[in-house]
């Protein structure tokens, strides 16, 4: 509670804060706040030539080029977004994370197994990965959300194996063996709060690339299924529109940054907060 | 050149600033000297005290956050501070040289010691190559480097502590400068290496008549290298004068406690007599081999870095371990921790530790803990005081966390720190406290034996003093066995009894406090001895006969190897010395 007050204490986490309060209630009130439903063609919101509709009354953000409401896609997308964005990026940071403090920390053959195994995983490409992937399953949110969490937890794996190395070789790790501390203890009270800034930072920076991600699996058919909208599939189908209808790739493009945005200020903030050798020094 | 009694450079009234805004604080203040031809200034002070500044502003190297608010700094006429950089680059290197503290940092790993010492003399002399060659050589052969063609063509990391660090020097002397400043030139070097480093610089200055600037917080480097001396303390000048006149009539309190603190080789009271107590830890040829990674068509070897150490260590005594980096001295402490595999026996109380796992060990560790070097190393920067001291009644005994908070207060108690201090992280405490905090948390299963491993060699010397004098009232109260590693024979004659000298991975010397110190048999520990600086006017030594590198055993054995068994004959009722 105490460090949920130290951050709202400065205005632009208190801003980002907020940002993400309102995507989540969007994303959670989305059939009762839309205005039209997303998937629904509308005849008069395309012009008489075909095109989507620039951003005007009824349609507040214009339409697409099916004549669907952008802006009912983007509420509805919300929903695929943020649950694709913390799912899988949060499940891919569980699974770097354990495997990175587990090769660091036992070191052995134990620790060359998974470390060869981040590695195979790293020089494999990891769209066709991907692709392999969503073919053998039915794709599905679920699907894609797994698939983008065993494509991504190879650099966190990485990063935290390389700092759990360097952790260990510390004087205060020499002391807890000499106290006779557990390996457990000594992981989990010892360690883990050390690696906790690049944990949250991973954890933070890794959504807009996971939604990224998501958008380039939409694109190449083995992401989220049409017709249901997710921002970065809004992007990629209206891409080729960019020049007439530019809204349609700037206002989810815009979407994205500022969510992703908005984690990485709390979760810098978050950092700080955490770290009692940075209180009272800003 | 200049006649000898005109200064080469001198420091009127400099002030250093740190931070700007309301963070500016004063670091260095209103500090003057001067520097003469074949003369050496030595700058004492603790660690904060603003020396190393002083000297870097000469250089025209301060860090970015510094400024200078006011003096000057007089160079041929010329005021350093207000040269523009173009300027200043012409004369560092040139005419004046530096020699930094950590000869493998300071060195470029990617150059060959050729290459390096080549760079300077092509930047500020026209030469060619073959000249160029020859000086580098020649500089070599000034700094005593043996086989000086073979080192020309090596890189950093294949040449000694000592060697590379007399390439520093022979770096900052090549075109022979007449002003040479050295920060801290032997702080991370062996006692041995450091008298011949500085041996090496009292020559080479004779021999170029250069000024010797001379940073150290080491009191004996001062007493035996410095004309004149300037002592520092948080950023103000507390005196300046003769060797003579600061060693014997200093004017400033400060400089009286801060000469009261330095251990003096030679000066400590004899021990208090120990009567037949029963034996605690009892040593039997304890062996650590670590084995080298080797090709498929290679012969497996491995180091031998401890080989067959015996000793006994009793109820209340303190045990010195002394040797030079690299001798085995903290791989002895940890295997002694349990820290490592080992062969050979060690009983405590009796019952033998060897090969102990699980529960058995979980209950012996209760009874030897150790204090680290590095207090802030050894210290969670994520934990408080309460969860650091309390851990290991956590582990042990599962107390709960009113009774932890009472024992906790209480071991604080003892180690003289304030109650209130029990919410508090290690980044809000000094070295000193953060010390008494490992010593807090090592007492706190009451153990029978303390492994030391230098912890006090990090540590200022008041502070030092204070340490010391806390680890002596707490063996006395509690009946504390200590094995004391460190590598200051001032230090360990202040605070041991018995004192063991290792060398190569075996203890070459071993016996009573004052025997091995004062009457000292092996010819290793003699030189040991030899090398130390005193503190004390008057007393300078002559290093010379320590130029000559002692032939070092090579600790990479083959399988077949098998270590000489080792004979130790008796000099007195408790002094006995290895026989080769």
């Amino acid at each position: 509670m105490n460090t949920l007050k130290a951050l709202l204490r400065r205005p632009a986490v208190a801003v980002s804060l907020l940002f993400i309060v309102t995507v989540v209630l969007l994303a959670a009130l989305a059939p009762w706040i839309s205005p039209f439903d997303p998937d629904e063609q509308f005849v008069e919101g395309l012009t008489l030539e075909g095109a989507p509709m620039a951003p005007a009354t009824p349609y507040w953000m214009g339409t697409d080029l099916l004549g669907r409401d952008l802006l009912s896609r983007l509420i509805f997308g919300a929903r695929t977004s943020l649950f694709i964005g913390v799912l899988a990026n949060g499940l891919a940071v569980l699974i770097g994370t354990l495997v990175g403090l587990t090769a660091g920390f036992v070191r052995g053959w134990l620790g060359s197994v998974l470390m060869r195994l981040t590695d195979l995983m790293m020089a494999f490409p990891a769209l066709l990965l991907a692709i392999a992937l969503s073919a053998i399953f039915q794709p599905s949110v679920w699907i894609v959300a797994m698939v983008i969490a065993m494509v991504n937890w190879v650099q966190i794996a990485r990063v935290i194996y390389a700092e759990t190395v360097a952790l260990s070789a510390r004087d205060f790790v020499a002391v807890e063996r000499t106290l006779g501390a557990s390996s457990l203890r000594i992981l989990f009270s010892h360690l883990l709060p050390h690696l906790l800034p690049t944990i949250l930072v991973w954890a933070t920076l890794g959504i807009s690339t996971t939604v990224l991600l998501e958008a380039t699996l939409s694109y190449l058919g083995v992401g989220v299924q049409p017709p249901t909208p997710s921002w970065g599939n809004i992007i990629f189908e209206s891409q080729t529109y960019f020049t007439s209808a530019p809204w349609l790739v700037f206002i989810p493009g815009a979407a994205i940054i500022l969510l992703s945005l908005a984690f990485n200020l709390v979760g810098d903030a978050l950092r700080d907060e955490l770290d009692p050798t940075l209180k009272g020094r800003r | 050149m200049k006649p000898d009694d005109q200064p080469s450079l001198s420091v009127e009234r400099l002030s250093i600033d740190v931070g700007g805004g309301a963070s500016r604080r004063r670091v260095v203040d209103e500090l003057s000297f001067a520097l003469y031809p074949r003369r050496t200034l030595c700058i004492a002070g603790e660690s904060g005290s603003g020396k190393s500044l002083s000297s870097l502003a000469i250089m025209g190297l301060l860090p970015k956050a510094a400024s200078v608010p006011g003096g000057a700094i007089l160079f041929d006429n010329r005021d350093l501070l207000s040269l523009p950089e173009r300027e200043l680059q012409r004369l560092r290197g040139k005419r004046i040289g530096m020699i930094f503290q950590e000869p493998m940092t300071s060195l470029n790993p990617l150059l060959t010691v050729g290459q390096q010492l080549a760079e300077t003399l092509r930047r500020h002399e026209a030469l060619s190559r073959g000249e160029i060659h020859q000086r580098c050589r020649a500089m070599l052969d000034a700094v005593r480097m043996p086989q000086v063609d073979k080192r020309l063509t090596q890189y950093p990391h294949e040449l000694s502590g000592g060697m590379r660090q007399r390439v520093m020097i022979a770096m900052a002397m090549l075109c022979q400068p007449e002003i040479l400043i050295a920060d801290e030139p032997t702080t991370a070097l062996d006692v041995t290496i450091q008298a011949q480093i500085l041996e090496l610089m009292r020559e080479l200055q004779q021999q170029f008549a250069t000024s010797l600037l001379l940073i150290t917080h080491d009191m004996g480097v001062v007493a035996e290298m410095a004309d004149e001396v300037v002592v520092m303390n948080q950023g103000r000048m507390e005196e300046r004068g003769s060797l003579h006149q600061v060693f014997t009539a200093a004017q400033a309190p400060y400089t009286r406690k801060l000469l009261a603190a330095v251990p003096v080789l030679g000066s400590a009271p004899p021990p208090d007599a120990l009567t037949e107590q029963p034996v605690v830890l009892a040593v039997k040829d304890l062996s650590v081999r670590f084995p080298l990674r080797h090709g498929w068509f290679e012969t497996p070897r491995t180091v031998h870095a401890v080989e067959g150490v015996s000793f006994e260590l009793r109820q209340g005594e303190t045990l010195g371990l002394v040797g030079e980096s690299g001798c085995g001295k903290s791989t002895t402490g940890k295997a002694l921790m349990n820290m490592l595999n080992y062969q050979g026996s060690v009983k405590l109380l009796g019952q033998e530790l060897n090969g102990l796992q699980g529960d058995a060990l979980q209950r012996v560790r209760r009874d030897v803990q150790m204090v680290f070097q590095d207090p802030y190393a050894a210290l969670n920067p994520r934990k408080t005081v309460f969860d650091l001291v309390g851990e290991p009644l956590l582990i042990h005994d599962k107390m709960p966390e009113p009774q932890r908070r009472e024992r906790v207060a209480q071991l604080l108690q003892q180690v003289d720190l304030p109650r209130d201090t029990l919410e508090r992280y290690p980044h809000q405490f000094s070295g000193g406290q953060r010390q008494r905090i490992c010593i807090a948390r090592a007492l706190a299963l009451n153990p029978k034996v303390i492994i030391a491993d230098e912890s006090v060699s990090a540590l200022d010397v008041s502070v030092q003093a204070q340490v010391l004098e806390l680890l002596e009232r707490l063996r006395a109260e509690h009946g504390l066995s200590y094995l004391f590693i460190s590598h200051d024979m001032a230090v360990v004659e202040r605070i041991c009894h018995r004192v063991a000298v290792m060398y190569g991975g075996r203890i070459v010397e071993i016996g009573a406090r004052d025997q091995v110190l004062h009457n000292p048999q092996h010819a290793y520990t003699r030189r040991l001895l030899a090398a130390v600086p005193v503190p004390e006017v008057g007393r300078r030594r002559d290093f010379k006969s320590l130029l000559k590198e002692l032939e070092r055993p090579d600790p990479i054995k083959t399988a077949e190897f098998v270590a000489p068994v080792q004979r130790f004959s008796a000099v007195a009722a408790d002094h006995w010395v290895a026989m080769e």
